[in-house]
């Protein structure tokens, strides 16, 4: 796969910057609004993949190395993992809320029932959301350009 | 009986998904079937925790009148169809790579001529 | 028509018809039975874990556990993608 024409890579080029800022919202927000880490995780992701299509997978490739996105997940594999046993050190269990309640960031508790969004609560799980988003667009954009790569390097069959 | 439609749509599509898994000799076509079920599937848990008229169980700017329990769907469901999606999609990435795999090697998809049967 | 597509075909019928059956039988749409823990899970959410999504306070908190298999399996997969594409394109 060696690109598409001229207009497939101009509209490619004006709509990826949207696709990211809706994915990192969606990521940012999400334990306010739907959405999550995994979701907009997704949502990156396809966006990597349609400027994967426009431009071929060799040209991408030679942007970003595959290396470099395993590195990327393993940092949010790490990330969450370090969240989880902090949860062991500073309160009870595994995987325990040590946030909510502090000064620190993130630790108001909204009032019951329908609330106004306040982005300064929730404890741990916006930082979590983070590295699970991380991790899931280094996994699936690596996932999806390895296999375009291996798919255009033997033509003959 | 009208109310269990959407448990039907799940069987339908189960049993869509299973008659491409039995009767297709072409591995592409057996995969499209394994998807077909896994949609089965999460449609059957979503339905599964669904409350009549309720919404989605979100409190930020909440429609007025919603009851706390008895408004909302269930969370636990949901959370779990999540996790079967993110699931499906890794399982699909790791069939499609052994199936280009097999192509290359065997020369064919089809599943009479891969494998034991010379 | 083979001996193997005979037993396929007695198969398919036996699992279409059990299936069918038993979505006869379901709880009617809408109105399901069993409802404590959820109840449970959405009156505490707010104030347990501050988060105002239900689904995030299940899935990052209540079930952590589930999200960590999650992430294991994502990994697996694409460490198995790549090594079966990096043996190939040698």
């Amino acid at each position: 796969m060696n690109g598409m024409s001229r207009i497939v890579k101009t509209i490619a080029s004006i709509t990826f910057p949207l696709v990211m800022i809706y994915g990192l919202y969606i990521i940012a927000h999400g334990h306010l609004t739907p959405g999550g880490g995994f979701q907009g995780g997704a949502v990156v992701a396809s966006g990597c993949a349609m400027i994967l299509i426009a431009y071929g997978s060799v040209w991408t490739l030679g942007k970003i190395k595959e290396k470099n996105l395993s590195i990327l997940e393993s940092v949010g594999a790490i990330c969450f993992i370090t969240l989880a046993i902090l949860g062991l050190g500073f309160g009870t269990v595994f995987f325990k809320n040590f946030l909510i309640g502090s000064e620190i960031i993130f630790g108001i508790i909204p009032s019951f029932g329908s609330t106004i969004s306040n982005i300064n609560t929730a404890g741990v799980i916006p930082l979590m959301n983070f590295a699970v988003g991380l991790k899931v667009i280094a996994g699936l954009f690596g996932i999806v350009l390895i296999m375009a790569y291996a798919s255009t390097r033997r033509d003959k069959y | 009986m009208i109310f269990n439609f959407p448990f039907i749509a799940v069987i339908a599509l189960i049993i869509i998904g299973l008659y491409a898994m039995v009767f297709r000799k072409n591995l592409i076509k057996m995969v499209i079937g394994i998807t077909i079920i896994q949609s089965g599937v999460n449609l059957f848990l979503i339905t599964l925790g669904y409350r009549e008229g309720s919404v989605a169980p979100i409190f930020t700017s909440l429609p007025s009148g919603t009851e706390i329990p008895q408004g909302m769907a269930f969370p636990v469901p949901q959370a779990l169809t999540l996790t079967s999606i993110v699931i499906g999609v890794a399982v699909l990435a790791l069939m499609l790579s052994l199936i280009i795999h097999i192509y290359r090697h065997y020369g064919t998809l089809d599943v009479r001529k891969i494998g034991g049967e010379k | 028509m083979s001996k193997r597509n005979l037993f396929a075909l007695i198969f398919f019928v036996i699992m279409a018809v059990f299936l069918f059956i038993s979505s006869l039988m379901m709880h009617p749409f809408g109105n399901p039975e069993k409802t404590n823990m959820d109840d449970e899970i959405i009156e505490n959410a707010q104030i347990e874990t501050g988060t105002n999504n239900g689904v995030t306070s299940v899935v990052f908190d209540y079930r952590g556990f589930d999200t960590l298999g999650e992430a294991t399996i994502l990994f697996t997969a694409v460490a198995g993608v790549i090594m079966i594409f990096r043996r190939m394109n040698k």
